[in-house]
């Protein structure tokens, strides 16, 4: 059953005082907190099949029955009956440009990002300016038979590829979050690549992002058909500021055999966010699955992507850096599952923490019997940047096959009295040899980012830096 | 008035008292060796002058271009024309020698991130390079290595004199540069700093054995021991240091001893 959506009353001198849009198109506004009613809403304003209404309905109750996770960050403070579960786009952009925080339009200021870009980022602009981009892209990409667009969109144009693999990967009772995510989940992005189409230029999600894509419950499902190969890349480094508190996204890839996936995110959420994220890929025969995974922002996150290695040879690898500032905890990991023999995993993670900042590593590797001559390795570096930051390692193995190679390494560093004499004897002052000691750290993964994030990414780790040293 | 000079330097570590009141005149186009067993605090003079944190200066002063530079940061001194070539260079994960060099160059001329006019291009900075590198013996491969990760003895100490020789300091602190070294590295660090030698370079090597001073020759010789000068003079009283040792003072050869060679 449709409810009734209540018109708000947009009021004469509303264009005046907001600026930005037509009050005709201003059709509904969600209300906030989370039930029957809101799932049934959303996915009757998205004329979703009946299945889709089904299958967030079901979720909703899971999520009313599972339990908040305890293990991990403190949780406590999300209230999720004072949140809008969907909103247009149109009603997104109430914002101007006044009400973006000065620190964060500073932040744009020292990015040097473009202004079309910044009102976008800010979430004053619905649409970033990048049309011309990606249709041309577009065009390339559909004379392979490749898709890629935005989930709903996917969901009403290739109806039979989307139901036979969603929610396949991340069932809505794999935990709470997930739940949540499936009950009310909108935009995020849809590849699928057929068997044999090496995907050349990576695919942003930049190229066809808008309000609705950036949304907190995004939904993202990539599928690699046999021997073939993308690069998905989402995010970016300019602060991405938004006035919702909660972004709970679910990432679903499916790696078929002989294919190879790799998957990039560096987000930097406003830190008023709690950043907590379900991604997990499936891997099959000789398939190779790869996350490299940055995060900068927000006030908590918990992200760990998991890997899957299902048949023979697969091969998984996780690399990610969390930053924590003041007030922040990155609680991160990976997850690597190996069901099949012959297959292997390495998870390098780097956690860098200043003032008071905190980072945890947690991750999981798990041997199945049978999984013989499997091999996993596991290192993760925390560099702490003064004596209130914290960092703090949850490793668990469990290996149920006697005939692998398991290794785990773990170290905490500080940025050394004699590495900053040293730079500095050279001329370097003490912030720049602080941001030289902290971009060197995270080299490893910055060196698999496309030039022109891995460039941002320092830059953005040099104000960081300046910011911390005053 | 000299163009570098050490007065009365009195310097503690962890709350002893290493240095004792040293005076020292260095002049540019000079090369002066200070020479000194174990434990004398040649070490502690070299990290003093450029301005390590963890030595405290009690007393005295180091006068360069005006300036009492002992209240300066380290990066000041090194902008002021000074530098350190450290007996065992810093290891810097992730950052390459080329991003280090460049850095340190710029940070030098006073680019700040902003005025790109003062930043060394690129063709400068590969000309200034190739140039310094073949003295060294050193190859291309070096440039993209992280600074100092896995370097051998010798190639860090390479490392360092290549840094002095694209920085072009006015004062330069050798310490214990031919430690760890075998011959052929010794001669091309030789070369390198005898071909930077000239009116504009004033050098303190700082060194336990005699071996360096034959290939470079320095013009005074002064003998460090248990924080105070003992002896000062021409390079022939190198000369009676490698036959004497400093038994005179403690019981230890002067001569290196051949395990230590052979590393």
């Amino acid at each position: 059953m449709a409810t009734v959506i209540p018109r708000i009353d947009v009021g004469d001198n509303y264009k005046e005082k907001y600026g930005c849009f037509d009050p005709e198109k201003f059709v509904s506004k969600a209300k906030r907190g989370l039930s029957p009613e809101v799932v049934k809403e959303i996915s009757w304003m998205k004329n979703e099949p009946e299945w889709m209404t089904a299958f967030r309905l079901k979720a909703l109750k899971i999520w009313d029955k599972k339990e908040m996770p305890t293990w991990g960050a403190d949780l406590s403070m999300i209230d999720f009956q004072n949140i809008y579960y969907y909103l247009k786009s149109t009603e997104k952009q109430g914002k101007t440009w006044d009400d973006v925080p000065a620190d964060i339009k500073n932040t744009f200021d020292r990015l040097g990002v473009p202004q079309a870009e910044r009102k976008f980022l800010a979430g004053v602009a619905a649409q970033y300016e990048s049309e011309v981009v990606y249709h041309s892209l577009h065009k390339e990409l559909e004379a392979k038979g490749v898709i890629f667009t935005d989930t709903d969109s996917a969901l009403r144009d290739h109806p039979d590829l989307f139901k036979q693999y969603f929610g396949t990967i991340i069932p809505p009772g794999d935990n709470k979050l997930a739940a949540l995510n499936s009950a009310v989940w909108s935009g995020g992005s849809f590849i699928y690549v057929p068997k044999g189409v090496k995907v050349e230029i990576p695919l942003q999600a930049y190229f066809r992002i808008n309000a609705e894509n950036m949304g907190q419950f995004e939904r993202t499902l990539i599928i690699c058909d046999e021997d073939s190969f993308v690069h998905y890349i989402e995010g970016c480094t300019a602060p991405i500021y938004t006035t919702d508190s909660l972004h709970s996204a679910v990432v679903e890839i499916i790696v078929k055999r002989g294919a190879r996936c790799r998957y990039t995110t560096v987000q930097n959420w406003s830190t008023n966010v709690y950043n907590l994220v379900t991604k997990r890929a499936v891997a099959y025969g000789d398939a190779t699955m790869e996350w490299v995974d940055g995060n900068l922002g927000s006030q908590i996150t918990m992200k760990y992507p998991s890997i899957y290695l299902m048949e023979p040879g697969a091969k998984g690898d996780v690399l990610s850096v969390a930053f924590a500032g003041k007030g922040q905890h990155q609680d991160a990991g990976g997850k690597a599952v190996h069901v099949a023999p012959n297959t292997s995993s390495n998870i390098v993670s780097k956690s860098i923490s200043k003032n008071g900042g905190r980072t945890s590593y947690r991750g999981l590797v798990k041997v199945y019997p049978g999984a013989k001559n499997s091999k996993s390795f596991v290192r993760c570096d925390a560099l702490l940047l003064d004596d209130e930051s914290r960092s703090d390692t949850y490793p668990t193995t469990e290996v149920d096959e006697p005939q692998v190679r398991i290794g785990h390494e773990a170290t905490v560093s500080k940025v050394s009295d004699e590495q900053l004499f040293y730079l500095q004897s050279r001329g370097i002052t003490k912030a720049e040899a602080e941001t030289m000691i902290v971009n060197g750290f995270i080299e490893p993964f910055t060196k698999e980012l496309p030039i022109e994030y891995a460039v941002e990414l320092n830059r953005l780790i040099q104000l960081e830096m300046i910011g911390s040293v005053g | 008035m000299a163009d570098f000079e050490i007065k009365d330097l009195r310097v503690s570590v962890e709350g002893r008292e290493i240095l004792k009141g040293v005076s020292l005149s260095v002049n540019k186009g000079e090369v002066h060796a200070v020479m000194g067993p174990n434990g004398s605090g040649k070490s502690t003079l070299s990290h003093t002058l450029m301005g390590h944190p963890n030595y405290k200066v009690i007393s005295g002063q180091v006068l360069f271009k005006g300036k009492n530079i002992l209240a300066l940061q380290p990066e000041e001194r090194a902008k002021l024309g000074m530098f350190l070539a450290l007996q065992y260079p810093v290891v810097v994960p992730g950052i390459t020698m080329s991003n280090f060099l460049r850095t340190a160059i710029n940070a030098k001329r006073g680019y700040d991130g902003k005025d790109k006019s003062k930043a060394i291009n690129v063709k400068e900075f590969r000309a200034l390079l190739r140039d310094e590198m073949s003295v060294l013996r050193m190859d291309d491969s070096f440039l993209s290595r992280y600074v100092n990760e896995g370097f051998s003895g010798g190639e860090k100490k390479r490392a360092e004199i290549l840094q002095m020789a694209v920085l072009k300091p006015e004062i330069a602190i050798l310490d214990e540069t031919d430690s760890g070294l075998d011959i052929d590295s010794i001669k091309f660090v030789s070369d390198a700093v005898n071909r930077m030698r000239g009116p504009e370079l004033g050098v303190l090597i700082i060194t336990h054995y005699t071996r360096v001073l034959k290939f470079i020759k320095p013009d005074y010789v002064h003998v460090l021991v248990n924080g105070e000068f003992v002896r000062s003079g021409g390079p022939e009283l190198a000369d009676w240091l490698e036959a004497k040792g400093y038994s005179e003072w403690v019981k230890e050869p002067a001569k290196a001893p051949a395990a230590l060679e052979a590393k």
